[in-house]
């Protein structure tokens, strides 16, 4: 659900603390952080602009381009890549016709990587959205995206 | 019918588990037990992640424990245990060598059931302190017990607590840092998915001893069964009043919230922590002043490690002195190590410090999930380092380990075969560090850089001959003129290998050789005459890089192909290869 400016503030506050949570909040709602909402924010707040920028930029959860639907989070940490995840991470890659840090064009998914998911006896291990599947193979990789094409599509 | 009625059966529904399956386990479970007696019940991950999806099923007079369940064998396991024929999957060596103080309640307990933490001793060492022991005695206990912060620096805790309690102030912050950033470390997760309250009972007992209100959890956003199972448990132990003002009416406040990461690896750093929860970009600052004169919004502030603090209950229940019973001369007590790589049986193994990494990987772990002989370990993450086969022996604790380059850190041992290539490892922490430098120090940011372009090339095929030279001046002087440990310690997956891996390194620079066959520049894939044409590879590969008419041997051409190995891993014939 798309809320306004003013919901932000009035749920979280005026402080410049709340900065980061007044962001995953937009995250949540909007899949991205739209930059007009955001100086709507720091009007509203006492958060300055550039600071709120400065921390938009600065951690990797955050985006300024609206993302897939569904977002895919390979794996790339130390077991996972002892395991052999960048070669998952090619076969989804080209499953998918896009790159890493991209969106199919139907909007339907985005290919990101993350160090480490928790997971590590289970590698390799990819997230799509907030799920984890373990022991990833290229076979159960396909697998599973195409069950997201058929189920979570539009 | 009296034994019947107290059937349980318990999946495990830790993040790992769910991710081996266990959430469609417990569904079916759902669905079969209707019209038993039986009950269903959830717990959290008990460590040992390479059975998951783990079911107990808990009998009057003892536990089975089941591996591996999948959802089809859901129906004929309720038979079984409805006619008494239930058999355990008898795997406990992995168990007999731990001594479980941290992880006791994980895969026991419910974790989202304040009462069932309550029924293991829960909040009675809050209750005690509370009672009758003053936050000077606390601080001299913890002292006494010889904990060491499990956050990676190892120092002590009971000194640490001492300094924020010194500090003059009306105001004092705790944190629980929980930000687990060490890819292959997952210790941090295991015990707030399984055991969140212990956490919190810790968090509080540091608040009284150090005389804060308010404390902090912060945990990563990659962990959102975490977030959520911590976040129940405060608010039911508000509930309870174990949290909140005058808690059990023994007049100490204490509020707690959670504070979600936003994926920075460096606001694992105590300093960048801070200023993350203050809404700022996560960049550590200069100590001194450290966090106990200055921390959170400038007032004194105690950081500590999950594990830290998941220890301390037990500490005061049992007493400092059994705690230091355990261990080893300088580091003592127990250690929660997470084992993953290439390892038959990865998953939380806590330990005595100073047991040796050969008995923590050949006893408990089971050796290599090849079967091939061990390379290297890797010990820390990306300040830490790899050391060889023939360093097994060395014991697990602070110095020992420190001594032969590598460190303790948070607890992660990612274990390498002979197919896992040492400078590669090197290239991939170095790709780390340099992605997750908050930018602030000009050498960190850019020396970084200079060391992964060298790597780079190296395992492209492309070394020179003084790159060897470059490497270990640049790591110099990056270890030298970077603020905070990140950038410190960021040459140390290099150094290490360097020390014990050199002729790996001479190999791809002069022979262009790579004897793990792992470096993409280095090795070539090749079809042998087993192949029958089936086109299964010529489907998988994403460089159409493979030739061949149907039922005929196929070709790769060699200008296409991006040395993926994707076509190796689909070949049901065995017909590929690379060298
Ligand atoms: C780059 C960097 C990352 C860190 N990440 C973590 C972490 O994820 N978890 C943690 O507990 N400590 C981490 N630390 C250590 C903390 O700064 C701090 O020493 C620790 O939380 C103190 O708790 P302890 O005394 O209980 O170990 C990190 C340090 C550095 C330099
Ligand atoms: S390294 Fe992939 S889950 Fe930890």
């Amino acid at each position: 659900m798309q809320k306004s400016a003013e919901f932000y503030v009035n749920e979280y506050g005026v402080d410049e603390a709340k900065t980061i949570p007044i962001l995953q909040a937009i995250q949540a709602d909007y899949g991205y952080l739209p930059i007009k909402l955001m100086q709507e924010v720091c009007e509203k707040s006492n958060i300055h602009y550039n600071r709120m920028y400065g921390v938009a930029t600065f951690y990797s959860q955050f985006n300024l381009t609206p993302k897939g639907k569904n977002i895919i989070r390979f794996c790339a940490g130390t077991a996972c890549h002892v395991k052999g995840a960048e070669k998952l991470i090619i076969a989804v890659s080209e499953e998918l016709k896009i790159r890493v840090n991209e969106t199919t064009s139907n909007g339907l998914f985005s290919l990101e990587t993350v160090a480490c998911l928790g997971c590590c006896s289970l590698a390799p291990v990819m997230m799509i959205n907030d799920k984890v599947y373990g022991k990833m193979t290229i076979a159960k990789v396909k697998e599973i995206l195409m069950d997201y094409k058929q189920h979570h599509g539009q | 019918m009296d034994n019947k009625d107290k059937t349980i059966i318990r999946v495990g529904l830790g993040t790992c588990g769910i991710s081996a399956g266990a959430n469609d386990v417990y569904d079916a479970f759902k669905e079969a037990i209707a019209g038993t007696n039986l009950t269903l019940e959830y717990t959290s991950c008990n460590g040992m992640c390479f059975r998951e999806p783990i079911v107990d099923i808990i009998l009057k007079d003892r536990i089975i424990s089941l591996s591996n369940v999948s959802c089809g064998e859901v129906p004929r396991l309720i038979n079984e245990i409805l006619n008494n024929k239930i058999i355990d999957s008898e795997d406990n060596d992995f168990l007999v060598m731990q001594n479980r103080i941290v992880l006791e309640n994980c895969g026991h307990i419910n974790p989202d059931k304040i009462d069932d933490y309550l029924a293991k001793e829960g909040y009675q060492a809050l209750k005690k302190i509370l009672l009758d022991i003053l936050p000077e005695q606390v601080i001299s206990e913890v002292k006494s017990s010889g904990l060491r912060g499990r956050g990676g620096a190892g120092f002590p805790t009971g000194l640490k607590w001492e300094l924020a309690r010194n500090s003059k102030s009306n105001e004092k912050y705790v944190i629980c840092n929980a930000d687990e950033g060490d890819p292959g470390a997952f210790m941090d997760r295991a015990v707030i998915e399984g055991d969140p309250h212990r956490v919190l009972e810790g968090l509080a007992i540091s608040g009284y001893a150090i005389g804060a209100k308010y404390g902090y959890v912060y945990v990563r956003a990659e962990y959102p069964l975490a977030v959520k199972r911590i976040k129940q448990a405060i608010e039911d132990a508000q509930n309870r009043n174990l949290l909140g003002n005058n808690i059990l009416g023994l007049g100490f406040n204490f509020f707690i919230k959670v504070k979600e990461g936003a994926g920075a690896f460096v606001c694992g750093e105590e300093t960048a922590l801070i200023a993350s929860i203050e809404g700022k970009r996560g960049m550590p600052t200069l100590k001194p002043p450290y966090p106990a004169e200055s921390g959170l919004w400038g007032y004194p502030t105690n950081i500590n490690n999950v594990e830290t603090l998941a220890a301390i209950p037990w500490i005061i229940r049992h007493g400092a002195d059994k705690y230091a019973n355990f261990g080893a001369e300088k580091s003592k007590g127990t250690k929660v190590f997470s084992l993953a790589g290439q390892i038959s049986k990865g998953g939380l193994v806590e330990v005595e410090i100073g047991m040796s990494l050969r008995k923590i990987i050949y006893e408990i772990g089971a050796g290599t999930s090849s079967g091939k002989p061990v390379k290297a370990v890797q010990l820390g993450g990306p300040s830490g380092g790899c050391l060889p086969e023939s360093m097994l022996d060395t014991p697990v604790d602070y110095e020992s380990l420190l001594a032969k380059g590598a460190i303790m850190g948070s607890g992660g041992i990612v274990v390498m075969d002979v197919d896992t290539c040492m400078v590669d490892i090197a290239r991939y922490f170095l790709a780390f560090t340099q992605k997750e430098s908050c930018g602030k120090c000009t050498f960190c940011r850019l020396g970084t850089k200079r060391m992964l372009e060298i790597l780079e090339r190296i395992t492209l095929g492309e070394g020179r001959e003084s790159d060897v030279e470059s490497l270990i001046d640049l790591a110099s002087k990056i270890g030298a003129s970077s603020l905070c440990q990140l950038g410190k310690t960021a040459p140390n997956p290099v150094l290490s290998t360097l020390k014990y891996f050199k002729d790996e390194y001479i190999e791809h620079i002069v022979n262009k050789k790579c004897r793990a066959r792992s470096c993409k520049g280095l090795i070539n894939y090749k079809i042998t005459n087993k192949c029958i044409g089936c086109h299964l590879c010529t489907k998988a590969c994403p460089a159409k890089a493979i030739n061949g008419e149907i039922k005929e041997k196929h070709q790769i051409i060699p200008d296409l192909c991006i040395k993926c190995g994707i076509c190796e891993s689909v070949c049901k014939f065995e017909a590929i290869y690379h060298e």
